[in-house]
This record gives structure tokens, sequence and C-alpha cells, in this order.
């Protein structure tokens, strides 16, 4: 095995002397952000999740219409879960002579299983956590039932047979829900009270739900179990199905750690491709010796390979332990969040290090060194024989497809993987034509001023092509810590301000026409301006291009639910604020009452419709057809009110049954509305508030994750800088002791470089600060459905940081090169 | 890969060598129809201006670059006919290498500047033999010194070391003393001759010094890239 043997001493002293080290430190530190990022990301994602789960009241939800079966709980026991049970139903309440249709929510011990229920002493009131239910014999209800009864603390009221009394005003529980499928206020009673009650009888509709929850493995494990053993008629109820609003947090979360985590990775592939290019060409003239001692191509090839190899195992050796070492950061960074003991850290941010520390360098590294084996031997003899030129085209495809590749196994998010890897591409390109121009333009302006400053400018337009890569390599440092760091920031108040002091936190729906107008002048009275009442109609799809929706076959689940199910739909002139054109045109004036409907993204993409696409309705018995004239994507958690289909004015006048609405009622006015309910006793008031705080807490949360995963990225950045400055390092010493030896002072050599990297920073930082804007603005866009304007911040940022650091860090790195005496660094030549 | 038949005592043979290279002129002949013979333990200079093409006559001879026509044979085979890995095999087992710049690699230490050829070799006792080498020519105590901490003539005599230390059949030295003091020079090049003696190796030089040249049994003087009857 000469092969290894000679690798391995080759590699140790490669080590000694310092010839590694950029790129083994590029390498640890693209493994130890991926595994920290790794590690971190599932830890959030499994806070997050956890905090997701608490709209089911548990981790998984069985739902049947007939009791469920008792080895469905035994099965759970045994699997190690907790379970509890609740039935719901909907009857009517007495007190005295008056009635109230309610929603009965009859619960067992330890419900709710995740989240926490909400009590208050009067209606509207101010509300508290508690732990417990009620008590056998009594009922908390929500506060309209206690408005529309006029009931006080330890009243009685009838339940079907039994006489159960008021003790607490219902706030909140976390099953709730936020689809308005409950329109009638919620009793919640004890589950032991339900025979006493009588109203449970062959054909009642009652829904039976089986509530679990623990440990992740064992839960995902009883999914499974239930998917395989669910009987015909029982539904097993997920996250989706509650919440878009929650759904559209998580996966807004998700995409910014994840857009963390790429920016490390792209960041650490910069710096290992730099690294592997000073690695290549201080290893030509090693290379051009080997051969003429005998190394054939294979055995300089197998070497370096080897060597890579070696270094890897090294790097994700010292980057895994790192970024074990950071996990526990993360664990009392979060430590509020996950209260729960979580599983042991799995092995598999490893292996994903593993694989991505080997994909780098076989994407980024091998073609520098594939062409090192091409060096000619006779270089000993003609320093100017240099290995024939790469081949372009190959070498970048496949440091493309690999970097590309390693996003894809990180992310799993191939649209997000597309826009990023094209933009990089795209700010790469466009980086390497702005530094060739501006390295040309330089050399127009070296005339006429200082020896330093000209030594300086000479220098970038000298070097031209080694000027370029320091340039793109700057400026793609620099861009995406730009994008982390500034536009991140942009981002993340964009969202936050999305869910500001006056989003909507409570829902008005079920309002007839004839309350819409009274309505309104109450909420004017109290203040409330900014509440646009839209239209609600029931109708459910009968036709797509005239085939019947039965013949068609929807692969999923929301397919074929919107296939099946009645929607709201509703009509509008204008396109909603929270809702983006992405095909088609709005319509117009002259439109109105013609037959036209806008779609969701969502129902397009479960229907496979596309613009120009006919419907055909089936509303209230009457049949509508109507062509598809747009498409929105809509931001669901802007909890204002969204349609996926929406139509154009006068075309469903008269059909409308009801009107909705979503108001901002802060906790002075919400006691009033004790008087809407009982001036309007059709409506029924949805309180978003908690969900809403839930989704602060994810955005909080994703923040802080992001700024974590943001010091892996600062010293990726690091890295890349160190490899950019030392890449003309060489050059540079032996360009410095030539100086000096002609005279020149270390002042002067030093003002040129500090003059040479200054420009450098200045170049790359305004390119960087540009390809941020346009990326920061593209994301929030096309990704984050969030309004970005662009910050002036990015620039002066980007400017001041681009010139400080890399004029800074490139003179100090080159200080020992200008201060090694001339005689030693000609000597080396 | 066999020895040749050729006549046993020629370790090193030329025959009509030409060298074109392409230039914005058009072609450039660099060398051309040289034709040379070397035996076992001989010395030759190859002498002649700069430009001559006394270098591009080494780098063809030594198998480190092919010519545009003609056929080098080292130990009786055709260079020619091999490969660049082929060639590279010829290299690592007949034959060594001074140069004028030294070329030693400045992150090893002398000791493993000489180690080198051997580990390349997969020699068994690399570490002993190199250390033996490197006292054959007076540095057993620079053995852990780097190439910068040595001074010109200690780092020529390092790569002496390090050309004899496989006992090549023919040592190639292109402008051994170029880059060194009258002293130093004179001294790398006694160290030279007296390992040619002692090995036995064939010594082919490429030198404008003539004082040196003619310390080698024969000289081929080159002009203009032909040699000069």
């Amino acid at each position: 095995m000469p092969v290894i043997r000679f690798a391995f001493r080759n590699l140790w002293r490669d080590l000694k002397s310092g010839d590694s080290l950029v790129l083994l430190s590029a390498l640890t530190v693209a493994v130890a952000s991926l595994t920290a990022v790794g590690f971190f990301t599932s830890r959030i994602a499994q806070g997050v999740a956890r905090q997701a789960t608490m709209v089911l009241a548990a981790d998984l939800r069985l739902e049947s219409a007939d009791p469920l079966s008792a080895s469905v709980f035994a099965a759970a026991r045994a699997a190690g879960l907790r379970s509890t049970e609740e039935l719901s139903f909907a009857t009517a309440l007495f007190k005295g002579g008056q009635s109230q249709l309610a929603a009965v929510n009859a619960v067992a011990d330890g419900y709710p299983l995740r989240g926490t229920l909400r009590i208050a002493d009067v209606p509207f009131g101010v509300a508290r956590s508690t732990d417990s239910i009620p008590h056998p014999g009594e009922v908390w209800l929500d506060a309209r039932i206690v408005a529309q009864l006029g009931l006080k603390t330890g009243d009685a009221l009838r339940v079907g047979a039994a006489t159960l009394r008021f003790t607490e005003v219902l706030d909140y529980r976390p099953d709730q829900g936020t689809g308005f499928v409950n329109l009638a206020p919620a009793l919640l009673m004890n589950v032991r009270d339900i025979p006493a009650t009588r109203l449970i009888e062959p054909g009642s509709r009652v829904t039976y739900a089986g509530l679990f929850a623990g440990p992740a493995r064992a839960v995902a494990a009883f999914r499974a179990y239930l998917i395989a053993h669910k009987r015909p008629g029982e539904r097993l109820r997920q996250v989706g199905d509650y919440s878009r609003q929650l759904d559209s947090a998580i996966d807004r979360a998700g995409r910014f750690l994840n857009l963390s985590s790429l920016a490390s990775v792209l960041l650490a592939a910069i710096a290992v491709a730099m690294g592997a290019r000073r690695y290549a060409e201080r290893h030509v003239d090693a290379v051009a010796l080997m051969k003429c001692m005998g190394a054939s191509q294979g055995f300089v090839l197998a070497v370096a390979i080897v060597e890579l190899s070696v270094l890897a195992l090294i790097a994700v050796a010292a980057g895994a332990s790192i970024g074990l070492g950071a996990e526990s950061g993360i664990a009392w960074l979060l430590r509020d969040l996950i209260r729960e003991a979580l599983p042991p850290a799995s092995p598999t941010p490893v292996l994903i290090a593993l694989v991505t520390a080997a994909v780098m360098l076989a994407g980024f590294a091998l073609p520098p060194l594939m062409r090192l084996k091409n060096t000619p031997p006779v270089r000993v003899l003609r320093r100017t024989a240099d290995p024939p030129p790469w081949r372009h085209g190959v070498s970048y495809a496949l440091a493309l497809a690999a970097m590309i590749a390693i996003l894809w196994i990180m992310v799993r998010d191939t649209e997000l993987v597309a826009w990023v890897a094209a933009g990089v591409l795209g700010v790469g390109l466009a980086l390497t034509a702005a530094g060739y121009g501006l390295v040309h333009l330089t050399t127009g302006l070296r005339g006429g001023v200082g020896v330093a400053w000209r030594y300086g400018l000479a220098n970038v337009s000298r070097r031209g092509g080694a000027s370029v890569v320091q340039i793109v390599a700057f400026g793609l440092g620099l861009m995406v810590l730009l994008l982390l760091a500034v536009v991140r920031g942009d981002l993340l108040s964009s969202w936050r301000a999305s869910l500001g002091d006056r989003v909507p936190n409570n829902f008005l729906i079920n309002i007839r026409p004839q309350d819409r107008q009274p309505l309104e002048r109450w909420l004017g009275a109290h203040g409330i301006a900014d509440a646009p009442m839209y239209p609600v109609i029931r109708a459910r799809i009968t036709r797509i291009n005239s085939r019947a929706i039965g013949t068609l076959h929807f692969a999923s689940a929301r397919g074929r639910a919107f296939a099946e199910r009645e929607q709201n739909l509703t009509w509008s002139a204008a396109l909603m604020p929270d809702n983006q054109l992405v095909a088609g045109t709005w319509w117009t004036r002259a439109d109105d009452g013609k037959p036209l409907v806008s779609i969701s993204t969502e129902y397009r993409d479960a229907l496979h419709l596309a613009v120009g696409d006919e419907l055909e309705f089936d509303i209230a018995g009457e049949s509508l057809r109507a062509r598809v004239a747009s498409v929105r994507k809509v931001r669901w958690d802007s909890f204002r009110p969204n349609f996926f289909l929406v139509f154009p004015p006068h075309l469903l006048d008269g059909a409308a049954g009801t009107y909705m609405t979503s108001v901002h009622l802060n906790a002075r006015v919400r006691p009033a509305l004790v008087e809407v309910v009982r001036r309007f006793p059709s409506i029924s008031v949805f309180d978003v508030d908690a969900i809403l705080a839930q989704i602060r807490a994810i955005v909080d949360r994703a923040s802080l994750a992001v700024q974590y995963v943001f010091l892996f990225t600062l010293a990726a950045g690091i890295v890349v800088l160190l490899a950019a400055v030392q890449a003309t390092r060489d050059e540079r010493r032996y360009e410095s002791a030539i100086l000096r030896t002609l005279g020149a002072s270390r002042w002067t050599v030093l003002q040129g470089v500090a003059t040479e990297f200054t420009v450098l920073g200045f170049l790359s930082g305004s390119l960087a600060a540009s390809a941020a804007t346009a990326i920061g603005w593209m994301l929030a866009r096309r990704l984050f459905s969030l309004t970005y304007s662009p910050d002036p911040t990015v620039w002066l940022v980007g400017l001041t940081c681009g010139t400080a650091l890399v004029g800074v860090s490139g003179t100090v790195a080159a200080w020992r090169v200008v201060n090694t005496p001339p005689i030693e660094s000609l000597r080396d030549q | 890969m066999q020895d040749g038949s050729m006549d046993e005592k020629t370790v090193l043979e030329a025959r009509d060598v030409t060298k074109t290279v392409a230039s914005p002129e058009g072609p450039l002949t660099i060398l051309a129809d040289i034709s040379l013979r070397v035996r076992a333990g001989e010395t030759l200079a190859i002498v002649g201006a700069s430009g001559a093409g006394k270098s591009t006559l080494l780098s063809l001879l030594a198998g480190l670059d092919s010519p545009s026509s003609g056929r080098v044979s080292i130990a009786g085979v055709d260079l020619t006919a091999l490969s660049e890995d082929g060639r590279a095999a010829v290299r690592g087992k007949y034959v060594g290498f001074v140069f004028q710049s030294f070329h030693l690699i400045p992150s090893l230490t002398a000791l493993e500047n000489v180690m080198l050829p051997l580990e390349l070799a997969n020699s068994a006792d690399a570490r002993a033999t190199a250390a033996a080498a490197l006292g054959d020519v007076g540095l057993s105590a620079r053995l852990a010194h780097y190439p910068k901490q040595l001074s010109g003539g200690e780092q020529q005599r390092v790569a002496i070391a390090r050309a004899f230390v496989t006992r090549p059949r023919v040592l190639f030295a292109d402008e051994p003393t170029g880059n060194l003091d009258t002293a130093s020079g004179q001294r790398v090049a006694d160290l030279l001759f007296e390992l040619n003696r002692s090995t036995g190796s064939t010594l082919v030089l490429v030198t404008h010094d003539r004082g040196l040249a003619a310390r080698c049994g024969r000289t081929l003087e080159l002009d203009a890239g032909r040699a000069v009857p």
C-alpha cells in the first residue's frame, strides 16, 4: 500500500506546514455547521411541531362516529403513549324557559394532552390557564351562551336529562379549531356526566375522539399502527387539517432555518473551493518533482484522493464534535420551548455531514486535483510549464451538481433549493462579469496618484483572473452574510410586523344580511373601522371542464376533500390585500357579473387546474359555470378572511347567506362582545388570540434559531475571507521582496497591499449588497409571501463591512508577508 | 519493461531528435537532428549559449518531454514509444536529477526531501538510507533542517543526496552550480563527480561553465538547436 503510506506521510507534512489548513478549516466549519444545524433544525422542528400539536390537544387524534374500540387505547398504552377521550355533539341547553344551541365537548381526565384550557370569571373577561377539567356535575360555557342565557356562576342548566352547574366561562380549548366547523358556542363537561344526560342513543350524531400523546418515536409508530388498523369511518386527524394559519407559519419557520443552513453550506463550499485551489497551486511544483522521480498520474491522483479523504475524516470528527458541543447550547437556548426530554441525538446529522463533506470535496476539490495530476514533469526545468487549463464546463458543472445535491439532501425543499441555486449561480456569473469590468476599470485609474495607490490598483488589474476569483469569493461570501445578517432581519421583521398589535384576533361569522349594517355601525362606534365584510356562500364543485367530478381521480387527500366537500366562497371587486396574483388577471368593473372565478394556489394544485378551465358548482341546488380567470397565492396566516374561491361582484347576488369579517379587539373592547352576541344572536365570535400567540412564538423561535445558525455562517464567512486572502499570498510575498529589494519601504508596500484589498472589498461589498437585495426581494415574494422593501442598511453594511473586513483582514494577513526579510522570500523562490 | 539489446554499455541514446514548438510566427525548431550515444559511467557535458537548446535537450533525454521527431532510449527502453506514465516509471527506475534551483520541497526537512524518491519507490528502509546519503554529502548534522535554514551550497548537496539515493544509472544535472558561489560550486561539482565515480552512474550535465564542462569526459556543444561538429 505505498499510496496510502505515502499519502499519510504527505498529509502529516502538509498539516505541519499549514498547507492544508484552509481546506481543513473550511471542511471543519462546514461539518460543524451542518451537524449543529442538523441537530438544531430537528430540535426546533420538534419544538414547533409540539407547538402545533396543541391545536389537536394531542399528538394524534382518531375520530369516528362510533365509539372507538378499547383495543386502540390498549395499543396506545402498550406503545407508551398517554391517551384520553372526547365526545362532541350538538344539543340544546335549557335555562328556565330559554334555550340555546351548544356544541358539547365531553372530556375525560388528562384532557388536553397538549396545550392548556383557559377560563375566565366573566364573559369576554381576562382569561387564565388551568390544568383541570370540569368536575362531574359542572359545565364550563362559552361566553356567548353565558351572555345569551344571562347566566351567573353557580346557575343550574339542563343538558338533556341532566342538570349541571355553570362554574367557569370557557375562553379557549386547544382543539377548538379555526375552521369554523363548530358554529355553535361550546360547552365543556365531564364525560362521566354523559350517561345522566341520556343524549347518546343509537343514531345520535356524535363524534368520538381518541387523543394520544407521547415521545416522538412512539407517536410515529402508533400513527403507522393506526393507519394500518383503523376501521372504516375512523379518521386520523393531522395538524394541517385544523389550522392553515399554523401550517403557513411552520412552513415559513422551516424555510427560514433552511435558508440559514443553506447559507452556511454555500459559504463553506466557497471556502472549500478556494482552499482546494490553493492546495493544488501549492502542490504543483512538488507534483512535477514527484513525476520527475517516477510518480505516475494515477499515483499522484490516488495520493491526493487519499489525503483528501483523510482530511475529510479529520474534519468530520472535529466538526461533529463542535456540532455536538453546540447542541448543548441549543438545548439551553430552547429550554423554554422544549420542556419534555427529547430523544437522544441521532447520528443522522453526522452522516449527512460526512456525505456533504465527501460531496463537497468531490465537487470542489477534485477538479483542481484532476488538473494537478496533469502537471507536466518538465515544469522542473521550465517554471512556466503549467498544467493544462481546466475544462471549465465539466468541473463547474460537477461542482454545481454537487452543490445542488447537498442543498437538496439538507432541506428537501425543491423550490427553495431551485431559487437559491439559481440565485447563487446568477450572482456568481454577475460577479464574474462585474469583476472583470471593475478590474478593467481600475486599470484606467492608475495614473497620476501616489506610488502605493498605483501599486495596489496595478495589482488588482495585473492579477486579473486571480482578482476576479477573489472578488467572486469575497462577493459571494459577503452576499450570503448580508442576506442572512440584514435581509433575514428585514424578512423576520416583515413577518413579525404582519402579526403586529393590530392583527385581527376575532372572527365574526354567520352575520345575516340584515345584521350587516347595524353591526358595521356598532363596530364603527367602538372605533373599529377596518372590518371589510365578505359574503359567504356554500358551494360544491360538480364538474371540471364538463367532466363530472366523480369521474376524476385526485391523488392527494386535499384534492379529494375539495372534490367531495362544500367550500365557502365569496365575491370581491378588489384583490384581497394579503393575496398575490400568480397567474391570469384580476377582473375589472367591466367583468362584474361575468361567470369568472379566482382560485387559490392550493385549490389549483389539488385539483390540477389552470387558468381558462371551466368549473361548475352546485350552489344551494343551482348550477353555476365559471371560468378560472386567475390564481392567487393566499397568506393564510394574515388572520383576515380568505377564500379558496372568489367570484366577481353581481354574479351571485342574492345567493349570499351570511357575511363574515375579522377585527382586532383589545382586552378593553372585548367584553362589549356580550352586547354583540345579545343583539345579533346568529353571529359567532371566534377568538384566535391563542393561535396568534402560537404563531408569534414560532416566529420568535425561528428568529432565535436563525441567529444561532448565523454564528456558524459567520465562521464559514471568515474562512472564506481567509481562503481568499491566502489565495495570492505566495505571489504577494515574492512581489513584496522584489519591491523592497528595489528600495520600497515596508510602509509603501503595506499601503499598496491595503489599497488592493480595500478596493477589492469595496467592489465586492457593492456587488454583494446589490445581490443580497435582489435575492432578498425574490425570496420575500416567492417563498415567504412577505412584502420586502429594500433596506439602505444592506448597502451601508455591505460597503462598510466589505471595505473594512476585506481591507483590514487582507492587510493584516499580508503583514507577515511584508515583514519577511526580502532575502528569505527570494531564496524560497 | 526490459533493458534493450543495443550495445550493452550504452545507457542513453538519442537518434535524430528534433523539437518544434508553435509560436506566433509559425513553427519554431528549438532542437534539430541531435544524435548521441552515452555509455555507462561516462560523463557528458552539454554546453552552449543561453537559448541554444541545452535544457530542452536535457528534458528530452530524461523523458520529461517528448521530441517532435526522433527517438530517445534509456537503458535500452525507447522513451518515445511510452506514455507519460511509462516514461515516469523509467525515470523512477534509472534516472536521477539535480537542478540549478535545487527544487527542494520547502515544507519538508532535508531528510524528508531525500526520503521522497525512496518513498515513491516504496523502499523498505527509506529513513536510514536517506540519512546515510546525507552523511555521504556531509550533512549528517542537518537532517532536520528545512531548506530555508540551509545555505545554497547545502541545499544543492541535499539535492545531490536525493538524486543519488536511488542509485540511478543516469544522473541529469541542469546547471548544478549555476546558483552557487565559486567555492560552493566547486564543492558541489567535486561531490557530483565523486559520486559518479563511486556509484558507476552516467552523468549528463548541462552547463555554460567551461571549467565544469572540461571535467567531463565528453562535451556536446549546441548552437541554435544544432550540435556543433
